[in-house]
């Protein structure tokens, strides 16, 4: 039933409405899909997805629906029947509304119509409803998306599936590990959730001022607002792969310093002892007591690492992974102590949740900072976290 | 009718071809989303072309606010010369300016109007166009005019993603993503910048682009501009394939920051065996 297709977007967290739905079969009834179930996965997107990271999520609700549909009659006729049972969903007087406006009786008769005429039929390439010109005038084209060379004989219908199946869209999807590609939508999120920066604003009496001395040729004068209000320090886990990882926030953050008034960052190998390095090579430290001495407490701490390592890391004297390196208090006390200072700290984590619970470290670290997913939805949520002050309330 | 067949100077993928072709029959705003470089200010070139009408271009600001695309009143002039005392100053329309949107409403025939990197604005901006855009009109209460399009423009909406768009705006448009374009599809984009390029040199510059673009560590990934103009720049000082296979000429063109330069050049010829990717991730 084609009408599951909306409800398996749903599903699978593609934010789609009623509105996009309908304006679907305005598509459908008008043929704009030229009967092509390729066409149609392509339209359909078009007009139900409005975001990349959504396309994967498109692709497994497109699987379900259409896996076992062969031909053009077969999927039409799911179409007129998941359109009938619009009109029966619960609605909202909102999506009432929309309804109407969109005049859903007349995409019907529209369909009905044209099936009646059978212009739907043994449909093969022309199209009835926005002419038959433009085949691809790219003669040379070759180019095709899903990489896969299509024989002549080969069902039209199988091939969008098979684009589907591809998946390839998986790592644009918002709960994959934050990466560069994401760099830009993640600096957005992030820009949207630290408080604004700067603003521009016309100060009255200045200009008021300045007008009269200059006998009143105007002259306007502007001042700018700071309202940079977060001061953020990342921590991070700089041991071998987690470079990547910390670097990448690092950037993230700098990028959003027009937000930040101010900026710290520090690096640690697996867990913080009485020195935090100020560079990545961890050449050059400062004394972690110094620092917690010293330090405003209204920062927002965030620290960054994967939470994995030997428990005898965070708990032993001497139990730090460099060899060389001292230790005379445990890690887990320098953990607690900096969760003491800080009542705004978070600890994000490239590591899938699912997989915290089978870490002893990782279960011993969560218990002390909240955890969050280094991912874009981590991110968000993470944030928002710090923002809020909820920090507060944990443990 | 309009149906949009591509033009000449334009690579165009089958969907995105599509895709404005249902945004122009239900008359929909078409959202281009994209890295930076993929073409999606060129495609709304492309599209007033292959129609034969005008574009009217809306560049975006962060400063920039709706009201501006449908009229300026300008005050300032207007208090001039009510002091200066040379013009009719009780006649207000003269100090109406139509701004782009107002001007492709009013246009004579059909126009393409873009509005490019609309998520430069405030997060608001894109809402308060929902009304001119879905009316196709508006009022100017200075003067008591409406201003009603009387050709519906077909509207090319560019993002780059650097602000999320609010959903109230994104369900009225036809959305399409363009990929960054793969090896095959660039070659093709590069031949139609330069018809006579060898092919050798291609391939070499191509590969070369591709690696660079592989570290994931870079400030700016050089786009397809940049790689036009690397190519141009290969051209111009005469430089070989093997040249380029061997050495980075005129990085600079492809790199416009000092650390993405290093970087590059840091990891010099150790060519493909150097994994950049985030991904790959052994514990510890
Ligand atoms: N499909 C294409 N066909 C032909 N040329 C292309 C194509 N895509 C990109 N180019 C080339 O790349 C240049 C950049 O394209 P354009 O300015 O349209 O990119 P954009 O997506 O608008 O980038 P930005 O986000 O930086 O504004 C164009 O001037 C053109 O030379
Ligand atoms: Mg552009």
């Amino acid at each position: 039933m084609f009408i599951n297709f909306f409800f398996a977007l749903k599903s699978y967290g593609v934010p789609v409405s009623l509105h996009e739905w309908i304006t679907l079969h305005h598509a459908l009834a008008r043929n704009l899909n030229d009967c092509n179930l390729t066409k149609f996965y392509y339209v359909a997107r078009a007009i139900l997805v409005k975001n990349e990271i959504y396309y994967d999520k498109y692709d497994m609700a497109f699987l379900d629906t259409f896996k076992d549909i062969e031909t053009t009659d077969e999927m039409l006729e799911k179409i007129l029947e998941g359109l009938k049972k619009v009109k029966e969903l619960h609605l909202s007087e909102e999506e009432k509304k929309q309804i109407e406006e969109l005049d859903l009786d007349q995409i019907l008769r529209n369909f009905e119509e044209q099936l009646k005429q059978e212009h739907y039929k043994n449909h093969v390439g022309g199209n009835k409803a926005i002419g038959t010109g433009g085949r691809s005038t790219q003669g040379a084209w070759g180019y095709n998306p899903a990489g896969i060379r299509i024989g002549q004989g080969e069902s039209r219908h199988k091939r969008a599936v098979q684009i589907a199946e591809k998946r390839s869209f998986r790592n644009y999807s918002n709960d994959v590990t934050l990466d560069t590609r994401q760099m830009r939508v993640a600096l957005a999120h992030l820009r949207s959730l630290l408080p604004i920066g700067p603003e521009e604003k016309l100060n009255l009496d200045a200009t008021i001022d300045a007008t009269c001395k200059n006998a009143g040729e105007l002259e306007f004068i502007w001042e700018s607002k700071e309202k940079k209000a977060a001061k953020v320090i990342l921590m991070m886990d700089v041991g071998g792969s987690m470079t990547p990882y910390a670097r990448l926030v690092e950037r993230l953050f700098s990028a959003a310093s027009s937000q930040i008034s101010r900026f710290k960052h520090y690096y640690f190998h697996n867990c913080i002892y009485q020195d935090l390095w100020t560079d990545i090579e961890r050449r050059e430290s400062i004394s972690t007591q110094e620092f917690l001495k010293s330090e405003d407490n209204d920062y927002k701490l965030i620290l960054i690492g994967d939470a994995e390592m030997a428990p005898s890391e965070l708990t032993w004297v001497n139990g730090a992974i460099d060899y060389w390196y001292h230790n005379d208090t445990p890690g887990l006390a320098w953990l607690q102590r900096l969760r003491d200072k800080f009542k705004d700290s978070i600890w994000m984590n490239p590591l899938p949740r699912r997989s915290w619970g089978y870490v002893q470290t990782a279960r011993m670290i969560g218990g002390i900072f909240p955890m969050f997913e280094l991912t874009l939805d981590g991110l968000d949520e993470g944030v928002k976290f710090l923002m809020k002050g909820k920090g507060k309330f944990f443990n | 009718m309009n149906y949009f067949k591509g033009t000449g100077d334009y690579v165009l993928s089958p969907e995105l071809k599509d895709n404005v072709n249902v945004s122009i029959a239900l008359a929909r705003p078409l959202l281009v989303k994209g890295e930076p470089g993929t073409g999606k200010t060129l495609l709304a070139h492309s599209i007033a072309d292959g129609l034969g009408k005008k574009l009217i271009i809306w560049n975006i600001k962060s400063t920039t606010k709706a009201r501006e695309g449908l009229y300026v009143y300008d005050t300032v002039q207007r208090l001039n010369d009510a002091r200066f005392g040379d013009r009719d100053v009780s006649d207000i329309r003269q100090y109406i300016k139509l701004g782009k949107l107002g001007e492709a409403f009013n246009s004579e025939e059909q126009v393409v109007l873009l509005i490019d990197e609309i998520d430069k604005a405030d997060i608001e901006f894109p809402n308060d166009l929902l009304n001119e855009l879905d009316e196709m009109s508006f009022y100017i209460p200075e003067t008591g005019d409406t201003i009603k399009a009387k050709h519906r423009p077909i509207v090319i909406i560019t993002s780059n993603s650097e602000k999320e768009l609010p959903d109230p705006f994104l369900r009225r448009c036809v959305f399409h993503y363009i990929e960054f374009p793969d090896e095959k599809l660039m070659e093709d984009i590069v031949f139609v910048h330069f018809p006579d390029l060898e092919k050798k040199l291609l391939r070499e510059a191509l590969k070369k682009f591709y690696w660079i673009r592989q570290f994931d560590m870079l400030r700016k990934k050089p786009s397809t501009s940049e790689l036009i103009d690397w190519i141009q720049a290969l051209i111009a000082g005469g430089i070989s394939p093997s040249k380029v296979e061997k050495d980075l000429p005129f990085l600079g063109t492809l790199l416009k920051k000092k650390e993405d330069t290093d970087l590059v050049n840091q990891s010099g010829s150790a060519h493909y065996g150097y994994s950049s990717s985030v991904r790959t991730r052994n514990v510890y």
